[in-house]
C-alpha cells in the first residue's frame, strides 16, 4: 500500500517534471486553460486504461479496446444517421461495447483460451465487422446532426463534457475498486486466483465482469471519439490499444494482476497525454516522442521489479524451511 | 568397503529452524541405502545438499576420501552426484534425447550440437537400463514410468556415480514399481551408489541393503539392513521428541456436528465415514498421498464426491461450492498457503475479510472501519506480529501470514474448521502459538479437524485420530492405542506388532 502511495508521488513528480520542463520554453502551456486541453485530449485514454486496468487486475488483458471503440463509434454514427435520438444512442453504445466485451469475458471464462488469444482475434473480428456494415464506406461530418457532434464539446462549468466524462469515471470507478465487493474481488483474483477459489470468488466470472466494464468503457468512448472529431472510418483508433496497455504499466498497474490503482493509472494516461501535446509545441521531433514515451514504459516496468523483489526473496525463504 | 560419497556433520538451518544438525550419511557402490525418516526429518534438505542447491553451515563431503564443496548444483553433477525427484523436472515439449542431453549435449566439431550422436548416445544409455524407447519422441506422449526411465537415462548421461531416488515408486502403479525395482538392480550392478528415499517399508525392506535414519534434523542410527526389524526401524523413526511441549486440552466433547457418511470419489477415495463432535480436534493422519487433503476438499467445494452424505447437526447439506460449504459453516485452511491461502499483494486486513465482505458491507459498498474492526479482533486472538493491519501480507513471515489466512476463516464463523498441515514450514514460536490456539478453539466448541502428517502433532493435539491409506479409512485411533507405532504401522500397512 505505502509503495503504491510513494510510486504514485514518483509519477505526479515525474509529469510536473515534464511540464515544467516545457513551462521552461514555452509559458503559455501552463495557462490552466491549456492544460484543461490537454487533458481533455486524454480524456479517451483515461477511460480506456481504467478498463483495460481492470482487466490486467483480474490477470487478463483486453487488446480489442480500440477495435471496440471503433465499432461503437462507427454504430454510433450510423443510429444518428437513421435519426435514432441522442441519449438512446449513448444507451446502445454502452450496452454494445458491453456485449462486446461479454463476448471475451465468456470465451475466457467458459473456453478457459488465454485472454491475449481471444482479444487478439476479437480485435480484427471488430474490426472486420466495421466493414462489413460500411463496406470501407466514411461516415462524414457533413452525415451527422449538430447536436450528435457538440454533444463532447458542450462546456459545463468551464469544462468539455468529454473532461467531465472522464472524471466521473475516474470517481466512479475509485469508488468501485476500493469500496465494493465486486472491486475487492478483481484484486484478489489477480493476487492469488487460487486463494480467490477457496474463499468462494469466481475467477472465470470476475473477469468475464471486468472485460464487460472495459467494453462498455469503450463503447461511451467510442460515441465521444466519433462525434468529436466528427468522422467515421473502419481505422479510427487503429493502435490505441498500445498507448492504453501502456498508460496501466507507467501508472503502475502490475502486468501479472492484483495490483494497480484508478489514480495511478490516471496518471500514466496523462503522462503520455503530457508528452504528445507538449512536446510538439516545444518543438521536439516525434521521434523523441515516441522515444520519451518508450523509455517510460521500460523505467516503470523496471521500477516495479526492483520494489517487488525483496519481498519476494522473504517469502521463498520463509516458505522453504525444509 | 569404503563409500563412495561421505558426509560428517552436516548442519544447515533456516530462520527460526534447524533442519540438519551434525548428520552423516555414507554411500558404498553397487549399494542402496535407504533413508528413513518422518516428514520434516530433514531427508529433502540433505538431498538438496547432496545436490548442491543448499550450501551446508558446517559439515564435510568426501568423494573418494577427497573433500569437495558443492557451490551450485552443476558442482555435484560435474561431481557424479545426481538426483531423481519425485516429481520428475523433465520438459514435456522437447524429445527423449534432447532431454537426456539437455545442458550436456555432445557437440560436433563446429560446436553445433551432434543430433546423430545425440539420439545414438540415448538409444545406448536406454538400452543400459532395458528400455526400449524412441529417442525421438515427445517426452510429454509418454506415461510416467517412461519418463522415470528417461529422468534415469539423463542421470546415467553425467556418468553420476551417486544416484538419489527421492520417493521414485510414490506415483507408479504396481507393474510400474516392479519395472524400477530391476532398473535399481541394473545400477546397482553397474557399481553405481544409491540414495532410495521412501516411506514404504515393505519396499525398503526389498531393495535396500543399508539404511540411516533421521529424526528431527539429527541422525539416529544406521546399519545393514539384514540386521534389523521394521519395529525397531519405526521405533527409531519416531523416537521421542523431547522439545515439543503441546498445550493442555480440555477434552469437553459434545453433541455430534459433521456427519459423513460412504462418502467416494471417482479417483481420490472411497466410502470415508466419520463423525465430528463439538470441541474435538479429529487428527487425520497418513503418507502423502493417501487422500486426506482430497476428502478435505471435498468437504468444503472445492471438488465434488460421487456419493456419500454430510449431515450438519443431523441436517443433510449439499455443498457444491465453497460458498455453500462456508454457507453450512465449514471452512478449509488449505495446506498450501502461498498457493492457496494467501493473497501477498493485498493488505492484511483485507486478506481477513474477503470471505466475509457480505458481512462488512452495507448496501453494497464496503465499509473500510468494519473490515478493520473485524480483521483487528481475529488477528488479535492470534497474536498477530505486525505494524499496521494495513501492510502488504507478503511482507510478513510464514508464521503471520498463516495466522493470517487462519484468521479469515475464523473470521467467517464456522461450525467446523479444517486444518491442512497447519504447522508446516513455519517456526517452532508460531507453531506453539497455532497449537495453542486449536486448543482454544475446541475449548470454545468449535469442531476442529486437523489432517497432519507429523506424529507428534497429531498425537498431543488429537483427541482421536483417522489414519488413511489409499484412499480409504484404515482405522481410527483413540484412548492407549494413540501412540507413533499405531500410526505408523497403519500408515504403511504394516501388521500390527505381536
Amino acid at each position: 500500500m505505502s509503495i503504491l502511495k510513494h510510486r504514485e508521488a514518483l509519477l505526479a513528480l515525474a509529469i510536473l517534471l515534464l511540464v515544467g520542463v516545457v513551462a521552461a520554453r514555452f509559458p503559455a502551456f501552463v495557462r490552466p486553460g491549456n492544460l484543461a486541453n490537454v487533458f481533455n485530449d486524454t480524456s479517451p485514454l483515461i477511460l480506456l486504461a481504467i478498463g483495460q486496468m481492470i482487466v490486467i487486475l483480474t490477470k487478463c488483458i483486453d487488446l480489442s479496446m480500440a477495435a471496440t471503440l471503433a465499432l461503437c463509434g462507427m454504430v454510433a454514427a450510423l443510429l444518428n444517421g437513421a435519426g435514432v435520438p441522442l441519449p438512446l444512442i449513448l444507451v446502445l453504445v454502452v450496452v454494445l461495447g458491453g456485449l462486446l466485451g461479454a463476448v471475451n469475458g465468456l470465451l475466457v471464462w467458459k473456453l478457459g483460451i488465454p485472454s491475449i488469444v481471444v482479444t487478439l482475434g476479437t480485435m480484427t473480428i471488430y474490426r472486420g465487422t466495421i466493414f462489413l456494415i460500411t463496406d470501407g464506406a466514411w461516415v462524414n461530418a457533413h452525415q451527422m446532426t449538430d447536436d450528435f457532434k457538440a454533444l463532447p464539446r458542450a462546456v459545463i462549468a468551464g469544462l468539455p463534457v468529454m473532461s467531465w466524462v472522464a472524471l466521473a469515471a475516474i470517481a466512479l470507478f475509485t469508488v468501485l475498486l476500493t469500496r465494493t465487493p465486486l472491486g475487492r474481488s478483481f484484486y484478489a483474483v489477480g493476487g492469488n486466483p487460487h486463494a480467490a477459489v477457496y474463499t468462494g470468488i469466481s475467477v472465470g466470472r470476475t473477469q468475464f465482469l471486468a472485460f464487460v466494464i472495459a467494453g462498455a468503457l469503450a463503447g461511451l468512448t467510442g460515441y465521444l471519439w466519433v462525434a468529436r472529431y466528427a468522422v467515421a472510418y473502419v481505422d479510427i483508433a487503429s493502435g490505441f490499444e498500445l498507448s492504453v496497455v501502456a498508460a496501466c504499466v507507467i501508472g503502475g498497474v502490475a502486468i501479472a494482476g492484483g495490483a494497480g490503482s484508478v489514480i495511478g493509472t490516471v496518471m500514466g494516461a496523462l503522462f503520455l497525454g503530457v508528452i504528445n501535446n507538449a512536446l510538439p509545441v516545444v518543438g521536439i521531433s516525434p521521434f523523441w516522442q515516441l522515444a520519451i514515451s518508450g523509455s517510460a514504459i521500460v523505467l516503470a516496468v523496471a521500477f516495479n521489479s526492483a520494489q517487488n523483489r525483496p519481498a519476494g526473496r522473504i517469502i521463498l525463504k520463509s516458505v522453504e524451511p525444509r | 568397503m569404503k563409500p563412495v560419497l561421505s558426509l560428517r556433520g552436516i548442519s544447515k538451518s533456516f530462520p527460526g529452524v534447524k533442519a540438519l544438525q551434525g548428520v552423516q550419511l555414507d554411500l558404498y557402490p553397487g549399494q542402496v541405502t535407504a533413508l528413513i525418516g518422518e516428514n520434516g526429518a530433514g531427508k529433502s534438505t540433505i538431498v538438496k545438499v547432496l545436490t548442491g542447491i543448499y550450501q551446508p553451515e558446517e559439515g564435510s563431503i568426501e568423494i573418494d576420501g577427497t573433500p569437495i564443496r558443492f557451490a551450485s548444483a552443476q558442482d555435484a553433477s560435474r561431481a557424479g552426484v545426481t538426483a531423481i525427484h519425485q516429481e520428475t523436472v523433465l520438459f514435456d515439449e522437447l524429445s527423449v534425447a534432447e532431454n537426456i542431453w539437455l545442458g550436456h549435449a555432445p557437440r560436433t566439431r563446429f560446436g553445433l550440437i551432434d543430433r546423430r550422436a545425440m539420439r545414438t548416445g540415448a538409444t545406448r544409455l536406454l538400452a543400459s537400463i532395458g528400455a526400449t524407447l524412441n529417442p525421438d519422441l515427445r517426452l510429454g506422449d509418454l506415461g510416467i514410468a517412461s519418463k522415470h526411465l528417461v529422468a534415469i537415462a539423463r542421470a546415467l548421461s553425467t556418468e553420476a556415480r551417486v544416484v538419489i531416488l527421492d520417493e521414485p515408486t510414490a506415483a507408479l502403479s504396481h507393474k510400474e514399481i516392479h519395472e524400477l525395482y530391476d532398473l535399481v538392480e541394473t545400477l546397482k550392478r553397474q557399481g553405481k551408489a544409491i540414495l532410495f528415499i521412501s516411506h514404504k517399508f515393505d519396499e525398503v525392506f526389498r531393495i535396500a541393503e543399508r539404511y540411516t535414519v533421521f529424526r528431527d534434523g539429527q541422525f539416529v542410527g544406521e546399519g545393514a539392513m539384514s540386521a534389523v526389524t521394521e519395529g525397531e526401524l519405526v521405533q527409531m523413526m519416531v523416537g521421542r521428541s523431547v522439545d515439543q511441549i503441546f498445550p493442555p486440552r480440555s477434552h469437553n466433547i459434545g453433541p455430534p456436528v459433521l456427519t459423513v457418511a460412504g462418502y467416494c470419489h471417482p479417483t481420490e477415495f472411497a466410502d470415508i465415514g466419520f463423525t465430528l463432535h463439538r470441541g474435538e480436534i479429529l487428527g487425520f493422519y497418513g503418507l502423502v498421498g493417501a487422500g486426506r487433503s482430497e476428502v478435505m476438499q471435498a468437504l468444503c467445494g472445492i471438488t465434488t464426491p460421487s456419493k456419500g452424505a454430510v449431515r450438519i447437526d443431523g441436517e443433510v447439506r449439499v455443498i457444491r461450492s465453497t460458498h455453500e460449504a462456508i454457507a453450512a459453516g465449514i471452512v478449509y485452511v488449505p495446506e498450501d498457503r502461498g498457493r492457496q491461502g494467501a493473497i501477498r499483494g493485498l493488505p492484511i486486513f483485507q486478506n481477513v475479510t474477503l470471505p466475509s465482505l457480505a458481512r462488512t458491507s452495507r448496501n453494497g459498498f464496503l465499509r473500510l472501519a468494519e473490515e478493520f474492526r473485524l480483521a483487528r479482533d481475529y488477528t488479535r486472538r492470534l497474536d498477530l506480529r505486525a505494524s499496521s493491519l494495513d501492510q502488504e501480507l507478503g511482507l510478513l513471515s510464514g508464521g503471520n501470514q498463516q495466522k493470517v489466512v487462519i484468521a479469515k476463516w475464523l473470521a467467517t464463523k464456522p461450525r467446523v474448521i479444517i486444518l491442512d498441515e497447519p504447522t508446516k514450514g513455519i517456526d517452532i514460536g508460531s507453531k506453539a502459538a497455532v497449537h495453542e490456539f486449536m486448543a482454544e478453539l475446541a475449548a470454545e466448541g468449535l469442531a476442529v479437524i486437523m489432517v497432519s502428517s507429523e506424529i507428534p502433532e497429531v498425537l498431543g493435539m488429537s483427541d482421536r485420530v483417522i489414519v488413511m491409506r489409499e484412499g480409504r479409512i484404515i482405522d481410527e485411533v483413540a484412548g492407549d492405542r494413540m501412540t507413533p507405532e499405531t500410526l505408523v504401522r497403519a500408515a504403511a500397512g504394516i501388521a500390527e506388532a505381536a
